[in-house]
């Protein structure tokens, strides 16, 4: 079954390939899209059920036997994240066909042809990260996954999205770069890239060469899984991409980093010497970024605020270094790529159907479309942690976790996960209120205590009265919806898969013999 | 492992020069910063890779012990094609930028210029709410 491995990355590139030649023809662009993404989920799953049976898939690259070769390893946390990733790229590509965002409708400008070809190849080095074997393979993914990024986020060219996309590009770059010095640095004292041999390597050497080398690593995957003090590009550049890219983006992107994050703290530097200075970084991104969530008049920039928010939930799972710890923060993981894309999905139809992302001009959607309140109201529930969804059964493995290591930096990051998760309701809840219940007509002159800590976002547009929504965009909406519905009722088999994900993290042994054999 | 002082004292220089010219507010000299730190990175790859040696050919006339290490620069080969693309990239980037605001500088965050205004409006008008004295004029 190895040769399903390389796949993931393969076809979305070939894909983007034969998707340029055809720039002309949008249609076949768009069935060619289709087509691989779809692929790409069937073997994301197939993989998975045959990881989760028989055990790991190592797949040496050009036959060059590991160490010496590219090697590319599928275990259950890679499997996992490629399934989910792919499920995700499909329903907004899904959602970006309605909205008609490759065809015509963002003005003369947009560069129609590059769209799905840019899409494809974000989801080749995606999926290049996740089943990187060595870290320099690690590095490309991210290169790959970047550069078309880089492409999404300046879709068009105008302005604010030009500025926007400055900061992110130039932020990363920076730590692509870090990445790099880290990675050679890495090789000069060890001689390795391959991870397995690596984590065999590096235990033997000086501690403080080991604590350099990891914080090298952890900044570098820090600012790109947005974790606090490293998140401040966020929120400034993502809410100006347009409503699918800002959807995949804050889905996929920085989960990579925090999968990275996963891999450094359980492969190469399995000691605890850094967790509670992982757990300090944890509560701090948790208060930090929910508190500027509540300060936001704009939807988009509240869900980026609350997207970093969650990232501390995340690494706070790893940073508890438990096998428990790391299983939930998988699970939190996947749940909150899926919840927080359909969220932005949500915030993408409220700019359709509402014209404006402003809290302070939205008003009576609840009447124009209920269904748009629908699916905006259960993944905000869901994100706010409310039983019987996913992001409940996430909280409570976290919290569980915590509960198990029992030092009092843990005691104190249960109370913070708890409060914080509260607080998430907060701004989401009065989004509900002003944008859905808010009748239309009380939207001039509106007072409410509600509205006392919000600041309007200078370029607010104008209120364009409700334009028609596509069918399209509701049901890759709905689906998207319908999949975190799926995780809650499916809770315990992925729950599960991902104790069992975390158990295969915990030992190094298991990894470094599925990668370079049995040793003597 | 020996170090070649050259390059490294090169590549100290390319990194403070680098770093310096990021931290610009020009775009151009951003660009120019990032290729200086880029190019400094490679140079580090190159100074992990040990002392220079014969070619790496294994064709049983060298000594394999004289052989440089041709790992890091195959790296090195890698990390200058993604510098190039993105560089190429960032170029067309500034001249869009340009073209859009006709200035060479990245101006300031919406949000940055939001809350300074905020401030300096809160400053000049004192906020009648922030009389929190119980003996305040509004009794």
């Amino acid at each position: 079954m190895s040769w399903l491995v390389p796949l993931p990355v393969l076809l979305p590139l070939l894909g983007a390939a034969t998707a340029l030649l055809f720039y002309r023809r949008p249609r076949l662009q768009r069935l060619i899209t289709l087509t691989v993404l779809s692929a790409v989920l069937v073997i994301g799953v197939v993989l998975l059920i045959e990881v989760d049976t028989n055990g790991t898939l190592v797949m040496a690259v050009g036959g060059w036997p590991a160490p010496f070769g590219i090697t590319l390893v599928v275990d259950r946390l890679p499997a996992l994240m490629v399934s989910v990733s792919a499920a995700v790229l499909l329903a907004v590509l899904v959602f970006a066909v309605g909205q008609g965002l490759a065809d015509e409708s963002e003005g003369d400008s947009t560069p129609v042809s590059i769209y799905y070809p840019a899409y494809l190849v974000l989801g080749a080095g995606v999926f290049n990260a996740f089943i990187a074997g060595d870290l320099f393979n690690l590095y490309v993914g991210f290169e790959i996954l970047l550069v078309a990024s880089y492409v999404l986020i300046t879709l068009g060219g105008t302005e604010p999205r030009i500025r926007a996309g400055t900061t992110y590009i130039v932020v990363s770059l920076l730590s692509s770069l870090l990445f790099l010095a880290a990675i050679s640095m890495i090789y000069a004292a060890t001689g390795t890239l391959n991870m397995a041999q690596l984590s065999e390597r590096i235990s033997g050497l000086p501690p403080e060469l080991q604590t350099l080398l990891h914080v090298m690593l952890l900044i570098a995957f820090g600012i790109k899984a947005a974790v606090f003090p490293l998140s401040f590009w966020l929120p400034d550049s993502y809410p100006t991409a347009p409503a699918p890219v800002t959807a995949v983006f804050a889905g996929l992107l920085t989960k990579v980093g925090v999968y990275a994050i996963i891999r450094t703290e359980t492969i190469l530097f399995p000691s605890p010497e850094l967790n509670n200075a992982l757990l300090i970084v944890a509560f701090l991104t948790m208060v930090v970024g929910i508190l500027g969530a509540i300060a936001q008049a704009d939807i988009k920039r509240m869900l980026s605020f609350t997207l970093v928010s969650h990232i501390g939930y995340m690494v706070l799972g790893v940073g508890l270094g438990t096998a428990a710890g790391v299983a939930a923060a998988i699970f939190y993981t996947v749940h909150h790529i899926i919840v927080q894309t359909t969220l932005f999905l949500g915030a993408g139809l409220i700019e359709r159907k509402g014209g404006s992302t402003s809290l302070s001009q939205l008003g009576g959607l609840m009447k124009a479309s209920p269904v748009i309140a629908i699916l905006f109201f259960i993944p905000a529930l869901n994100l706010g942690g409310i039983p019987p969804f996913s992001g409940f059964l996430g909280k409570l493995g976290l919290l569980e976790a915590s509960a198990e290591v029992a030092t009092p930096l843990a005691y104190l990051l249960i109370g913070a996960a708890v409060v914080v998760s509260l607080l998430t309701l907060y701004p989401l809840a009065r989004t509900w209120n002003l944008a859905f219940w808010r009748p239309r007509d009380e939207v001039e002159n509106y007072e409410s205590f509600l509205t006392e800590s919000l600041r309007d976002d200078p370029w607010g547009g104008r209120i364009v009265q409700s334009r028609t929504v596509p069918p399209l965009m509701i049901g890759a909406t709905a689906a998207m919806v319908g999949l975190g519905l799926l995780l809650t009722f499916f809770g315990g088999p992925i729950y599960e898969v991902a104790t069992r994900a975390g158990a295969d993290l915990q030992g190094t042994t298991a990894y470094i013999t599925s990668v370079l054999g049995e040793r003597p | 492992m020996t170090v070649s002082l050259a390059l490294l004292v090169t590549m100290a220089v390319l990194y403070a020069c680098g770093v310096y010219l990021l931290l610009e507010k020009s775009m151009t000299r951003v660009v120019i910063g990032f290729l200086l730190i880029g190019n400094a990175t490679n140079i580090l790859l190159l100074v992990v890779s040990g002392r220079a040696g014969d070619a790496p050919i294994m064709d049983g006339r060298s000594d394999p012990g004289d052989l440089s290490d041709p790992l890091p620069q195959a790296l090195i080969l890698t990390a200058i094609v993604i510098t190039f693309a993105v560089s190429a990239f960032l170029l067309a980037l500034v001249y869009r930028s340009w073209r859009l605001g006709n200035a060479d500088s990245l101006s300031a965050d919406p949000e940055d210029v939001a809350i300074r205004t905020r401030r300096a409006a809160e400053a000049e008008t004192p906020d009648a709410d922030e009389d929190d004295t119980e003996f305040g004029d509004r009794s």
